[in-house]
């Protein structure tokens, strides 16, 4: 199993050049990966895998996401894996005037058609790899897990305690079977942590209550499962590496690249 | 705080102590209708886990409720004259009654304000209260003041039930199956004190309606009952309380709260008395609220979020296997023929919570007794020393299979010009050497045209026949599996890229026309399938039958068509993709006529002593698609044609389907088909575990498992 590290982006008090110092600390440190929420980022790094975790496909133009990840592919030498999903929160169709329902159909018409863009009428800079970016799909519900199999490289979990996430694989093998695809998704995993003591253990709560409010009480839950000490940090690997996971991504809680260097000597 | 709880049952009178417990500032009412002494039913049953619950919330009615538990360890299941008994389960029971009196006490220890004889009709006046908590049990009043907040749903159950009680001291948690001149009936029958035991009698409402039940009065039914059961009874009787002959009813709600007004136990939700849970669920409803009032002083909004939120999840999964197990007995004279030892199984694991394993640490001796049952029934030999449900043999026709494991190694999508390749070959014959009693190959296609992808494998010209013999030769020589070529074609899901990238990419340059049932492409991209004219399946039924040819020279144990997946059998079964109006079309009959055709062909060719197997499709899981009932009525034509086996799977026949999220999703399918089709079914679908296999194969649910081969990797 492969670490990576998310980046700060939407924690509160990360500017972008803290970003740009974050990307390059990550990867100095040997980290596998950098993941980012809802977002594609341009890049500044030269080796580290690049990960969306994910894009809310169905409110985005087809079109214009099929481009920027291509090029951000093609910039970064094809270090790209994009991770899409239809997203839990109803304020995301909302504000983008999308309508949620005909969302799951939506995205996996936008799945073939990426493929089909990167593959054929390439836009914009040619892909690197023949079919484009890795293609994550995430999702719980039969048809999320179908369409992952259907279209996708792999599969990308929303979070949870390792029985979730082996729980969740079970699944996406299984789909994955019932499309008779050859060889096997890339299963990959996130988890949430803050490290340094107390402050950083409420800063992180509060940021994910916060952000997390529009799911009601399991705020407090998500904010309870945060990864506050190297302990559970280690457990929480060890976990996910024993239930199959392939490329595990942790996403911080707090800004601060002292942050990265804490994750990198905790997974020494 | 002020607190008004409507309904003193177990779920309003725990919650009433809890509160005044936690916090003696808080002022509790309960209203309840019913004088102090009086209730509907007997003892209830709990499972050891609920007891640390309650354990914790409080220990003074836990120590009176256990103490006054009947307590035992083993259930009983009594069919055709034989008892099964299997230990190591954990029961206790308790007089409703009592533990209702247990509770009132501490209520009024506690100062409760309980007032007797009080029915609640409607909401007015509870403005001064700053929650008010629906307890009055499932035909809530308060619910219904309500419904357009809650949403409920109310599924009516169509089996009849009383709740009967008897003197008679039954050893055990006991099952009773009866069959008379009306139909069957059965009894769940447990102790709970040591003078009394409860004796719900329970049937199918046809049955209920022939018994004359429909009309007879109290004593009538008594009697009727007594007569039925009198070896059971022992020459003891039956005594009743105010619950006869109604119709269980499964309560859900949207959501349990409208404001300051939240409901709790079986106001809020049912799950039916077969997994004995209801006043579990009641109680730890109570728990949750009152500590989730406690983790958010002062915001009962917040409160009853927390609480819904804890609650909903676990209530589903209790919800999801009460319908399982309802639907079990329901259903249960499919199982009718099975001898009893399985009957007791399959009764045991029948709600999925239950494994084989679970039982064998619970009872060696029964689970010995159960796969010694499956040896004998698979082999005609008794043995002490059987092996596990998935190592027992199978014969099919002339074919002996070692064991009930299939493996289908994935594809490789690398045949060239329908040839397999030296990877997918050794990719067999490993499937082989670790044991498998029987290797399924991916789908061969019966010409060109029938092919799924571009490097999907056939058995249609010299060429791929010979490397398919080669193929045939080392797993025999190596290996002690039996091999099954799959069959068929893709239809109009076929001229699809390999599939590395994923399913269902047409092929951008050298794809091949389709054919379908109807005109209509796969996805949006697909091509468009031409409607088979009379010519083209002519064409197809001898390409069938010249590639079961094939499979017999090379040596083909088993043959399997395939008639699902929304390749070109499957095409003319669904009636979302067959619109034909010609003798093929319209009617489930004429959908089915050309696969059957196809089945005869087939048959024709293949010999007599090999078996032939059918993937059939046990639903579309779409809108307006195939269901199962078409299913079996397809295994009923397939049986008489001559075919020994059923692949079950499910979906595909349509690009957007809805695939169930299950963990077995195919297993309930398998089961039904194989039960009222009467023929050996094989199910896969998320099976990864020797558990698994063990299990569903024990319970008669199947007759073969396929593996998911990445669960070995
Ligand atoms: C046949 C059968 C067998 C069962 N066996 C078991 C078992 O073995 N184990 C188990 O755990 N569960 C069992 N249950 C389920 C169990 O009985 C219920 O789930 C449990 O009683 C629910 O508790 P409650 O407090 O929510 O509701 P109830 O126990 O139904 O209590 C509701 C109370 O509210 C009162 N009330 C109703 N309307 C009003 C009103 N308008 N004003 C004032 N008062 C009102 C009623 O008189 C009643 O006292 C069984 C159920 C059935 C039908």
């Amino acid at each position: 199993m492969r670490v990576g590290v998310g980046l700060p982006s939407t924690v509160p008090g990360s500017p972008g050049s803290a970003i740009v110092d974050w990307a390059r600390r990550a990867e100095a440190l040997g980290l596998a990966s950098l993941g980012v929420l809802d977002r594609i980022v341009y890049d500044v790094t030269e080796r580290i895998s690049l990960v969306t975790m994910v894009v809310i496909g169905p409110i985005r133009s087809t079109a214009l996401l099929a481009k920027q990840a291509g090029s951000v592919d093609a910039i970064s030498g094809g270090r790209l894996s994009l991770g899409v999903s239809i997203g839990a929160r109803a304020d995301d169709y909302e504000a983008t005037e999308w309508p949620t329902t005909g969302r799951g159909r939506r995205l996996s018409e936008q799945l073939a058609t990426f493929r089909a863009q990167w593959e054929e009428e390439a836009i914009g800079p040619s892909p690197v790899r023949p079919g484009g970016p890795t293609l994550l799909v995430g999702g719980s519900s039969g048809e999320a897990f179908a369409r992952m199999a259907r279209h996708g490289d792999g599969y990308v979990h929303g979070g949870g305690p390792p029985r979730a996430f082996a729980a969740a694989v079970a699944k996406a093998l299984a789909a994955w079977t019932d499309l008779e695809r050859p060889g096997r998704p890339e299963l990959w995993g996130q988890g949430y942590f803050a490290l340094g003591g107390d402050a950083a253990t409420e800063a992180g709560a509060a940021y994910l209550r916060d952000y997390y409010a529009f799911t009601g009480p399991f705020a407090d839950r998500i904010a309870a499962g945060n990864l506050t000490s190297a302990g559970a940090l280690r457990e929480f690997v060890r976990g996910y590496e024993e239930a199959g996971c392939d490329h595990l991504v942790l996403l911080p809680t707090v800004a601060g690249v002292e942050q990265v260097d804490r994750l990198a000597e905790v997974l020494a | 705080m002020r607190v008004l709880t409507i309904g003193g049952g177990p779920a309003g009178l725990y919650l009433a102590l809890l509160l005044r417990k936690a916090n003696p500032d808080h002022e509790v009412t309960v209203l309840e209708r019913n004088p102090p002494g009086a209730t509907f039913g007997w003892g209830v049953v709990f499972s050891e886990e609920t007891l640390g619950a309650l354990r914790d919330a409080d220990r003074t009615t836990f120590d009176e409720i256990t103490d006054t538990f009947a307590t035992w360890d083993a259930i009983d299941v009594r069919y055709r004259g034989e008892t099964l008994r299997s230990r190591g389960h954990a029961f206790s029971a308790i007089a409703r009654v009592q533990l209702l009196g247990i509770l009132q006490r501490r209520c009024a220890s506690l100062d409760v304000d309980l007032r007797f004889e009080t029915e609640v009709p409607t909401l007015d006046g509870v403005g001064g209260y700053d929650l008010v908590v629906g307890a009055d049990g499932v035909n809530s009043t308060v619910r219904r003041l309500g419904e357009d907040a809650f949403g409920p749903s109310l599924d009516v159950h169509t089996t009849k039930y009383a709740w009967f009680g008897t003197d008679l001291v039954f050893p055990a948690f006991t099952f009773v199956f009866r069959e008379n001149e009306h139909g069957l009936f059965q009894v769940h029958a447990y102790p709970f004190d040591g003078r009394t035991s409860t004796f719900i009698v329970e049937c199918p409402g046809g049955v209920w309606q022939r018994a004359g039940l429909d009309e007879a009065s109290e004593a009538e039914s008594m009697a009727y009952c007594e007569r039925l059961f009198a070896e059971d009874l022992a020459g003891h009787r039956l005594r009743s309380n105010r619950s006869l002959w109604t119709s269980f009813v499964t309560v859900r709600n949207r959501t349990w709260h409208d404001g300051r007004i939240v409901l709790v136990g079986d106001a809020a939700h049912t799950a039916h008395f077969t997994i004995g849970s209801g006043t579990k669920l009641a109680m730890e409803d109570a728990v949750a609220l009152a500590d989730a009032l406690l983790q958010e002083p002062g915001d009962v909004p917040a409160a009853i979020a927390r609480y819904e939120a804890e609650r909903q999840p676990v209530v589903e999964r209790f919800q999801r296997a009460a319908m399982e197990s309802a639907s079990y007995f329901e259903h249960v004279s499919r199982y009718a023929r099975f001898e009893p030892i399985q009957f007791a199984f399959n009764l045991l694991t029948r709600s999925g919570r239950i494994s084989h394993l679970n039982l064998e640490l619970r009872d060696p001796a029964f689970v010995r007794d159960v796969d010694a049952g499956f040896a004998f029934a698979s082999t005609g030999r008794t043995s002490a020393l059987a092996p596990a449900p998935m190592f027992a043999p199978l014969r099919l026709r002339g074919l002996e299979l070692a064991n009930r494991v299939v493996l289908a190694p994935p594809p490789l999508d690398a045949a060239t010009e329908g040839v397999i390749g030296d990877r997918y070959r050794e990719a067999l014959v490993d499937a082989g050497s670790i044991g498998a009693g029987l290797v399924l190959t991916e789908l061969a296609a019966v010409s060109p045209e029938g092919r799924v992808t571009s490097g999907s494998p056939g058995m249609y010209d010299p060429a791929g026949q010979s490397a398919w013999a080669d193929l045939l030769a080392e797993v025999h020589a190596r290996t002690p599996a039996r091999m099954a070529l799959r069959l068929g074609h893709a239809g109009r899901r076929g001229a699809t890229r390999p599939r590395a990238a994923g399913a269902d990419r047409p092929l951008r340059t050298r794809g091949w026309p389709l054919l379908s049932a109807s005109a209509i492409p796969f996805t949006r991209r697909s091509g468009v399938p031409s409607e088979a004219t009379p010519g083209d399946l002519a064409r197809v039924t001898e390409a069938f039958a010249a590639s079961a040819r094939m499979a017999v020279v090379v040596g083909f144990d088993a043959l399997e068509l395939d008639m699902g997946s929304g390749y070109l059998l499957a095409s003319f079964l669904s009636p979302l993709t067959n619109l034909r109006s010609d003798a093929f079309g319209g009617s489930p009959e004429a959908r089915r006529r050309f696969p059957l055709e196809v089945v005869e062909a087939v048959r024709a060719q293949w010999p007599g002593d090999r078996p032939l197997a059918v993937r059939v499709s046990a639903s579309d899981l779409a809108t307006g698609g195939a269901e199962i009932d078409d299913a079996i009525a397809l295994a009923g034509e397939l049986v008489r044609r001559g075919v020994d086996l059923l692949h079950v799977v499910a979906g595909q026949t349509i690009e957007h389907d809805r695939p169930d999220s299950g963990r077995t999703p195919l297993v309930p399918y398998a089961d039904r088909i194989r039960n009222e089709a009467n023929e050996p079914t094989l199910v896969g679908g998320g099976i990864t575990t020797g558990d698994q296999m063990n299990t569903i194969l024990a319970a008669g649910r199947a007759d073969l498992c396929l593996l998911d081969p990445r669960s070995l990797t």
